[in-house]
């Protein structure tokens, strides 16, 4: 049981993970440019070694249905698509969260909307942490930025799904599902025992023992008062989350005149452009949010404080970029700068286009 | 030969009056009530009490489950 | 009043103890509520009301949970397959049945209904056909006969209008999934018997992993049809049954 260094494609370091990390299911249908999970799971076949189940369904709609499933009966499921299986998943992801149950989704946005393009994008980010499907409910979302951010992100999305009772979704982009890079695995955890799942999931339906009440996952309640209270618990754990689980990565911010706010495949290229333009003695710092729900609103309004003007650089027409204004509430000016169709911006033009707000 | 005498019970509060049970009942057993229960429906009721089986057809085809058959070899 | 007979040791015919003391909500004479309670009845005679999850559907069944007292999974509209065939696959020795009507079995689960058929899984469907959806108030169903009338055809199924009736049941039989596919209903006390038998037999296959078994249940809505339950068990007899026949299209 060791840690194992190899080299590994972000969507198969996905596959490699959730075996590693005790999954107990995945669910999926194939799209581009995110087909490597599912594939890579195939030829791993981890029925025969850790019991895993691994299907291939008939849709994105059947795909996430299976996941509310394996979910509602305690176990540990999860699925993947690119943006248009997405999209139809958008009916099962709300009964999910409607259902409170856990679950791990993984996104390898394409761009969009519609069939759009196989390329990379970050267009669905509004999709992602503004909801998505009916009704008031968010999603943990985890922003990977690097292949192994991959592979820890499948475990610790599990690890806040179940904890909050929130599904958690990975979004990655198309750059860092179809990337290479050199990865750690995390040595192999057992799948829980149903013991295990009886005690962590008392509200499992998963066969109701003499002297217990029956448990019934469902998103339903005609009571408007039952159905508000519930919404306001759950209102509360959002709360909770908000207040805990916060996680950003700051990369030269301490002294910075100008901040960039990037996620994932862009701001990679962004910490490119701040070197750059610290080079031309530009004191640019760059603050990547790792969970894009719960935002870092906080340290963004603390920057706010400081610096002279911030810039998104994002993959999509300015989605993230709402959320940066919300947060630093008209105290600096918030610009933006993005590449939409499948193009990934250059550490060059991102270099530009700061410059040309200074 | 042992005679076989039958009798229901009807969970008159379960009873929604849908008379499946009365038409079903092969012995000409089972009326609706004239009284209505709580929720304003009419109940089934033995009305030739003599003539019940303890068939057990009533219980079989009520959709509420409201009806508990008793049976006797006499 | 008292009469000798009702006595404990006398007792030959009882509602299920694994059917709850709920009132159902359906309107009288209802064929769901006949359904449940065999359902519960062969769950309590099987002995599993604590290895069985039921997944409930959207329609007038909705609350099946309310009734049935085992662990239920209430499903999205039609996706009921698709659950049962994830618990079912990560819980490969409980009993998974799902309950479904003719709106979400036929319309819009289509998709998960056959695929979960065709890839063999080992739950069983419990399909109710009364030709009508029930729960919003009376509209088409895939299942409604040509010249019935509902909300959405208030003048009768017609053709060039509504397309055809479907017989779902039939096209599940040809899946190479499917075990057992029966059609049976609920209106008279041998049929009642049937159908319990052919739910027994569903289960039995889910537990033995013989395949996917789809127990159809030809049915009524009096309230829907606008008839008395009475009226409506005659209706159906005279109507459904010639286009929906009654018995075992598939067996092995």
């Amino acid at each position: 049981m060791k840690n194992e260094l190899v080299l590994l494609k972000g969507n198969e370091a996905i596959a490699h993970a959730a075996i590693r990390c005790g999954a107990d299911g995945y669910f999926g249908y194939p799209i581009t440019p995110q087909s490597e999970i599912m594939e890579t799971l195939m030829e791993l076949r981890p029925w025969d070694t850790t019991g895993m189940v691994v299907l291939q369904a008939e849709s994105e709609v059947a795909s996430i249905n299976m996941v509310f499933g394996g979910a509602a009966t305690g176990k540990k499921v999860m699925t993947s698509s690119s943006s248009p299986g997405v999209s139809l998943m958008q009916e099962g992801i709300s009964f999910s969260c409607g259902a409170d149950l856990p679950m791990l989704l993984v996104n390898v946005m394409r761009g969009g909307p519609g069939l759009g393009t196989i390329q990379p994008s970050q267009a669905d980010y509004f999709q992602t942490v503004k909801g998505g499907g009916h009704g008031d409910y968010k999603l943990i979302t985890l922003a990977p930025s690097s292949v192994q951010e991959m592979v820890d992100f499948v475990d610790l999305g599990f690890e806040l799904s179940f904890k909050y009772l929130i599904p958690c979704m990975i979004l990655a982009d198309g750059v860092i599902g179809q990337m290479m890079e050199p990865v750690t695995l995390p040595p192999y955890k057992p799948r829980r025992t149903a013991e295990q799942i009886a005690a962590e999931c008392p509200w499992a339906a998963n066969g109701k023992p003499a002297g217990r009440y029956r448990n019934v996952v469902t998103s339903l309640e005609l009571d408007p008062a039952k159905m508000e209270k519930k919404n306001e618990v759950r209102q509360e754990r959002f709360r909770l989350v908000e207040a805990t689980e916060v996680r950003y990565e700051e990369f030269l911010c301490e002294d910075a005149d100008y901040l960039i706010v990037a996620f994932g495949s862009a701001a990679r290229v962004c910490q490119s452009a701040v070197e750059d333009l610290r080079s031309q003695g530009i004191k640019v710092g760059l603050l990547r949010p790792i969970t894009l729900w719960p935002f870092p609103s906080k340290v963004l309004s603390k920057y706010a404080e400081k610096v002279k003007c911030m810039m998104t650089v994002e993959l999509n027409a300015g989605q993230m970029n709402e959320d940066v204004r919300l947060a630093v509430n008209g105290k600096v000016h918030v610009y933006h700068y993005g590449r939409m169709g499948g193009i990934v911006p250059t550490p060059e033009e991102v270099t530009e286009a700061l410059k040309s707000h200074l | 030969m042992a005679k076989i005498k039958g009798a229901i019970v009807v969970d008159t509060a379960r009873c929604k009056g849908c008379d499946i049970c009365v038409t079903s009942c092969p012995f000409d057993v089972l009326r609706m009530s004239r009284e209505v229960n709580e929720k304003g429906y009419t109940y089934s009721y033995m009305l030739n009490p003599d003539n019940c089986t303890g068939c057990a057809s009533c219980g079989l085809v009520c959709p509420d489950g409201c009806i508990k058959v008793y049976k006797l070899k006499v | 009043m008292s009469n000798p007979i009702i006595q404990p040791e006398n007792l030959v015919y009882d509602k299920s103890a694994v059917l709850t003391d709920n009132v159902m909500h359906y309107c009288p004479g209802c064929s769901h509520g006949t359904v449940h309670r065999i359902v519960a009845e062969v769950i309590e005679e099987m002995g599993l009301q604590d290895q069985t999850i039921g997944v409930a559907p959207v329609g007038c069944a909705v609350f099946i949970y309310n009734y049935i007292n085992v662990d239920f999974a209430e499903s999205a509209h039609g996706r009921a397959p698709a659950i049962a065939t994830a618990i079912k696959r990560l819980n490969p020795d409980k009993l998974v049945f799902t309950y479904q009507g003719d709106g979400d079995l036929a319309a819009i689960g289509t998709a998960e209904t056959i695929h979960a058929c065709n890839r063999g899984e080992n739950i069983a469907i419990i399909f109710i056909n009364n030709g009508i959806y029930g729960m919003t108030g009376g509209q088409m169903a895939p299942t409604t006969l040509l010249g019935m009338k509902s909300s959405t055809c208030p003048t009768g199924r017609e053709p060039h209008l509504n397309g055809y009736p479907l017989k779902i049941t039939d096209m599940l039989a040809l899946t190479e999934g499917t075990c057992y596919v029966t059609r049976q209903s609920v209106h008279t006390p041998s049929s009642v018997k049937k159908t319990k038998r052919a739910i027994r037999k569903a289960f039995d296959n889910s537990l033995q992993g013989k395949g996917t078994s789809v127990v159809e249940v030809v049915s009524t809505c009096n309230s829907g049809w606008k008839m008395t339950p009475v009226e409506a068990n005659r209706w159906m007899e005279e109507n459904m049954f010639p286009f929906y026949p009654l018995g075992d299209l598939k067996d092995r």
